[in-house]
């Protein structure tokens, strides 16, 4: 059972359509059957402040985290967190959520990992719906318990690990973060805690494009010919290449990957949530300072 | 510093916290949020004066004055878009408001840790209280020398 597309012309003009939903078709589909909205946020009290109506909050720190390994939540815990959320298997899943997207990205992702078919992301996220005028409730849902199955989390198509990225020079890698993460001046956000790396610059070949280069102004995605200026213009990409993306966590590079899969229809994109906070604590891996990629290290196999 | 020395107005809102299930404890923090003051009349035109706490994860800005009676007040004001920061600054302005600067100094670094959200909020997330706490505690030595 899937919800009929968006068919706004912007969308057609990415590799993957149904990817996407604007502002107008998720409030004129909020009461259809078989359809979620889910709000993910970074600040974890947004959603209590309002939110789109029906919607259910997913958290990335509470809800998405193993809460003891660093790794994602395992299958029992996703099945029991989408039972609870009122998520069945073949539901269609809207994601939306602060700062472009960041997290509704990450979230998106994350429920890619178990394989979820059907999950769209709300072009222009939260930002976007409410300079659109469009209301937001602070009544809770009523949600209805599911019976979401247990299903294996499938990470090899999607997310990188440190060998992998080691094992991958020579092929793309593209850095997310900011000019000064990426050069080595710091090693974290400008503006945001230090969440502690030992070393700072970045992956020895890597391309830098931070991730928010792909947002409009107005939280939208730009347009397709905007993004293949970014990505195959600047950043050197070419059809059929087998990409890897970074960030610091993993959660910005989830929004450059899905603009790469499905935006601009790279196949086999991985995200590497290891990304910087592994890198760059890890013993004997190469690590490149300044704004030039540097040379591309042997593969490690 | 022993348990007992906490000033009632922290203890009570940790006991408040604590008191409630994990879910509802997000609620406590949302209505501190709300209840963040503005800044008196006489700050408002004085960004000069407040310093960006550049721990948190969203623009939040603190300022604190020791009145002519040695009261401590702190100042605070971040976008209604933060409601976590929000709600972080406003729990110390109503927990630190009126106290002595020793008192204040003397309020345990990990009060944060300590008020039941670690779970609700994830550690991370606390420890732009911490930051807003330290850097509350750094600005009343500098004001009063102690």
């Amino acid at each position: 059972m899937s919800i009929a597309l968006d068919p706004a012309p912007k969308f057609a003009e990415y590799a993957h359509p149904e990817r996407l939903v604007s502002a107008a078709w998720l409030q004129a589909n909020l009461d259809t059957d078989g359809l979620v909205v889910v709000e993910s946020d970074e600040d974890v009290l947004l959603y209590e402040t309002g939110h789109i109506r029906g919607s259910v909050k997913v958290d990335w720190h509470t809800e998405l985290n193993d809460p003891v390994t660093r790794d994602f939540i395992d299958p029992t815990a996703f099945a029991a967190m989408l039972s609870e959320k009122g998520i069945s298997r073949d539901s269609t899943i809207v994601v939306y959520g602060d700062k472009s997207n960041w997290w509704a990205a990450y979230a998106l992702w994350v429920f890619t990992l178990f394989g979820h078919a059907d999950v769209r992301l709300l072009d222009g996220g939260r930002d976007n719906w409410v300079a659109e005028g469009r209301e937001l409730t602070t009544e809770r849902p009523q949600v209805t318990p599911t019976a979401y199955p247990v299903v294996e989390r499938n990470d090899a198509p999607i997310r990188a690990f440190r060998d992998d990225v080691l094992a991958h020079f020579g092929n793309p890698l593209i850095d997310v973060r900011s000019p000064e993460e990426y050069t080595g001046a710091r090693t974290h956000m400008p503006a945001y805690p230090e969440e502690g790396a030992l070393r700072g610059g970045h992956i020895p070949s890597a391309a830098s494009v931070p991730w928010a280069r792909a947002a409009a102004d107005d939280s939208t995605f730009k347009g397709r010919a905007e993004l293949d200026a970014i990505y195959k213009g600047e950043a050197g990409l070419s059809e059929g290449d087998n990409v890897i993306a970074y960030c610091r966590i993993g959660e910005r590079s989830s929004h450059t990957w899905f603009v790469l899969t499905y935006l601009l229809g790279f196949e086999g994109v991985r995200n590497y949530d290891g990304s910087w906070t592994e890198w760059g604590n890890a013993v004997g891996v190469p690590i490149v300072l300044g704004t030039d990629p540097g040379e591309t290290p042997q593969a490690r196999r | 510093m022993t348990e007992e020395a906490l000033p009632a107005q922290l203890s009570d809102i940790r006991e408040d916290f604590l008191a409630l299930e994990q879910r509802d404890r997000l609620q406590l923090l949302l209505e501190f949020s709300n209840e963040l003051p503005e800044l008196p009349e006489r700050y408002r035109d004085h960004p000069d004066l407040f310093e960006r706490v550049v721990e948190c994860q969203s623009p939040v800005f603190i300022f604190v004055e020791v009145d002519a009676e040695n009261t401590f007040h702190l100042y605070a004001t971040a976008p209604r878009e933060s409601p976590t920061t929000r709600g972080f600054a406003s729990i110390l302005v109503q927990g630190l408001d009126g106290l002595t600067p020793e008192q204040v100094l003397a309020v345990p670094d990990d009060f944060p840790q300590s008020i039941g959200l670690t779970q609700a909020v994830s550690p991370l997330r606390i420890r732009g209280m911490s930051a807003l706490l330290a850097r509350s505690k750094r600005q009343v030595r500098e004001r009063t020398g102690l």
